[in-house]
């Protein structure tokens, strides 16, 4: 098991500018089913991707992949016709509210946005769209989700996953990477990876992640990796001491960060005491979570989490 | 984005929200010449003189040329004077203030030169509120805080006296509703006219922050005029910076001067930048790892000099833009690279590293830690470059012990 994706997700592409055809590619490449994409003029047209397997993705497979993509002119058009079932957004900017949107009025289950850079208050209109709707948003600006060997859904390298016993989900790209690869290194391996994004307005939360991780069966452990700023933290420790049976380690990047300056994600600025490293760090170790000082002691910190909670 | 005071009551005053007149100077002569237009349209012989820097508490603030003077002064001469005895008070405090330094809690000890001031007219103030829109992020909606503790900064009173802040959640779909704006003005104690005046003006103060993109709108004090309107008698604007590709009229405000030239620099080759006060140079990918990288080198007993993140897709021409910016600040004593090869792989990156550190030239040391794709040829590449004061570490935390002690 695993949650929000596995072998049996058909996606859906929005936006095949380079850097969305690109990372199709290689989730097409580590043996995603990529059923569909929906291009403004290019609908009717096909997109071919070929190339030579990789090798850590869905077992089983070697040599060469060739998959024709169908460019539909609506995502409504492509679900009907194709069974999509979930999306990965590449969409610029100034339209990626509106790609959100489309997928989430189309039904599509699980939305999938990378794009970086989109306004707060589009945010804002697209969290209010979803309200009501069973449509599940994870970003924007993440890397992504992957269940390791069945799915790949965004721009992370998918050789450093091992399919495994712990959930990550977190708010960093790169320290995702970190994680994971301490993690396989560890022969822990992972059940399913979720990028949460930086931003200060997204869809998917750390509760969120963590109670799909409470829930799957195969999920053992989980880390959770944030950073300063906002309360998400804060309520992920709370709802960890509430409702999590299983063991929680955690990292938190931005010790030494000064208040009030912007540290490149939008989500983590500090000022007036609120949010800072120090007192999400205590937030969680109060709720029972092992918490690493550096990102190389996050492996660590899982394997002390397992161990006390008898899992290891 | 920030803005100035001037630059931010403007904006709000093109959208109809009351706030007093004033007029921008860069010279005495330009800031005298203000005075009697003001003085004439108001009615008031009071007029007041703001120092206009991006940074709050210049009020108590105070120049460090000119101990005794705030950053904001209020020019009472003229009540007996009359606009003449203004006038001289006025040239004095603009010869004073003009290419002064002003220190305030938000500046630091070095301070900001005063490049502009703002000469406003004088209100006569029956009461001061607190007003802004924020993003509360846990709802994902944008937030209108209200206040009876006016000129105080939010924080404290958030701190000291919670039940004196009032708040409505403003929900995209429909905007600030009427009753909104009537239960915050009744809860602010406002009645009768002042309250009329509110409304309207809080609305109109929610309707900007979503038109504007703001990121932050403070008005503080929001004040209560003796004929009772309500007027912003200072603003504090910033703006989201992914939205300014769609608020054009923005760009003009803009000031350059306010901006640490190494951040503006570095945000034209893609990377994020901030300066800090330690020596230790950090050179990596991704903000969350960036900050890790960081807080890992404090924990060596290290100190930091800047946050750097060169963004998913590292190229030698961003890598070698990073390293001179990085190089340019005499402070740096040693530089730590740190990058998670993804999609990029490592030996892509060693060479860009190599190629950036022969173009610059290394004056001091550099320790690179790669993981990743391609991580044995990266090192490799870094090992053999043949370049004096380049190293290779394993792990993050021993790249970091290694450029501490190369940097002490």
């Amino acid at each position: 098991m695993s949650i929000l994706v596995d072998r049996d997700t058909r996606l859906l592409v929005q936006g095949l500018g380079g850097a969305g055809k690109f990372h199709v590619d290689r989730s097409i490449a580590y043996g995603t089913q990529v059923v569909a994409a929906t291009h403004p003029t290019r609908a009717g047209e096909v997109e071919l991707f070929e190339g030579d397997v990789d090798t850590s993705g869905v077992p089983g497979r070697s040599g060469r992949y060739r998959a024709e993509v169908p460019i539909f002119p609506t995502v409504r058009a492509a679900v009907a016709e194709t069974g999509a079932n979930a999306s990965v957004v590449f969409v610029p900017p100034p339209f990626a509210a509106d790609a959100i949107m489309e997928a989430a009025e189309a039904g599509v289950a699980l939305i999938v946005v990378i794009t970086e850079g989109i306004p707060i208050q589009d945010m804002v209109r697209v969290k209010r769209y979803l309200e009501g709707r069973p449509s599940r948003l994870v970003g924007p600006n993440c890397p992504g989700v992957i269940t390791p060997h069945q799915c790949r859904i965004g721009i992370m390298p998918g050789y450093i996953h091992q399919a495994g016993r712990i959930g990550v989900v977190s708010r960093s790209g790169t320290l995702t990477y970190e994680a994971v690869k301490q993690l396989t290194d560890a022969g822990l391996g992972q059940t399913t990876a979720v990028g949460i994004g930086g931003d200060p307005v997204n869809g998917t939360s750390f509760v969120d992640a963590l109670a799909m991780f409470e829930a799957d069966p195969d999920t053992e452990g989980v880390i959770m990796i944030g950073e300063i700023g906002g309360a998400a933290e804060e309520e992920a420790a709370a709802w960890i001491a509430e409702s999590m049976t299983k063991p929680v380690a955690a990292f938190i990047a931005g010790t030494t960060a000064p208040p009030g300056k912007r540290m490149g994600h939008a989500g983590a600025i500090i000022s007036g005491g609120m949010g800072t490293a120090a007192e999400k760090i205590a937030a969680l170790r109060a709720a029972g979570a092992v918490v690493a000082l550096t990102p190389s002691d996050m492996g660590d910190a899982v394997v002390e989490a397992m161990r006390a909670a008898g899992r290891l | 984005m920030k803005i100035h005071e001037y630059q931010a009551k403007d904006l709000l005053r093109a959208r109809g929200i009351s706030v007093p007149v004033g007029r921008v100077a860069t010279d005495p002569d330009e800031a005298v010449r203000a005075v009697r237009p003001l003085i004439e349209a108001s009615g008031n012989p009071v007029v007041v003189v703001k120092a206009q820097i991006h940074a709050g508490g210049r009020g108590k603030g105070r120049f460090s040329e000119h101990p005794d003077l705030g950053g904001v002064t209020v020019v009472l001469d003229g009540i007996e004077g009359g606009v003449e005895a203004t006038e001289a008070a006025v040239r004095a405090l603009a010869e004073r203030m003009l290419g002064s330094t002003l220190v305030t809690v938000q500046t630091g000890p070095e301070g900001k030169q005063v490049n502009r001031i703002y000469v406003e007219q004088g209100i006569s103030i029956v009461q001061e509120l607190y007003l802004s829109v924020v993003l509360d992020r846990s709802l994902g909606r944008n937030v209108m805080m209200a206040s009876t503790e006016g000129g105080t900064e939010i924080e404290e009173v958030a701190e000291h006296t919670p039940e004196k802040i009032f708040r409505a959640v403003i929900d995209p779909a429909v905007g600030m509703l009427p009753f909104q704006a009537h239960a915050l003005a009744w809860q602010l104690g406002l009645r009768g006219e002042a309250a009329k005046s509110a409304r309207r003006f809080l609305a109109a103060i929610a309707d900007a922050a979503v038109a504007l993109d703001t990121d932050m709108l403070e008005i503080n004090p929001l004040v209560v005029t003796e004929d009772g309107g309500v007027m912003a008698l200072d603003a504090k604007v910033s703006f989201d910076k992914n939205a300014l590709f769609r608020q054009q009229a923005l760009a003009p405000l803009r000031d350059l001067s306010e901006e640490d030239p190494a951040e503006v620099e570095a945000a034209t080759y893609d990377l994020s930048f901030i300066k800090l006060d330690g020596t230790i140079g950090c050179l990596v990918n991704g903000a969350g790892l960036a900050m890790a990288t960081m807080d890992t080198i404090k924990e060596e007993g290290g100190e930091p000099a800047n946050f750097l993140d060169v963004g998913g897709g590292a190229t030698t021409e961003n890598v070698t833009a990073a390293f001179k910016i990085i190089m340019k600040d005499r402070s740096v004593r040693g530089i730590f690279v740190n990058i998670f090869g993804g999609i990029m792989r490592c030996d892509t990156i060693a060479n860009g590293v190599v190629q950036a550190v022969k173009d610059v030239g290394l004056e001091v040391p550099l320790v690179v830690r790669l993981e990743g794709t391609n991580v044995e040829l990266g090192r490799s590449i870094i090992e053999g470059s043949g370049v004096a004061g380049l190293q290779s570490a394993l792990s993050m935390r021993d790249g970091a012990r290694k450029i501490v002690e190369l940097a002490a």
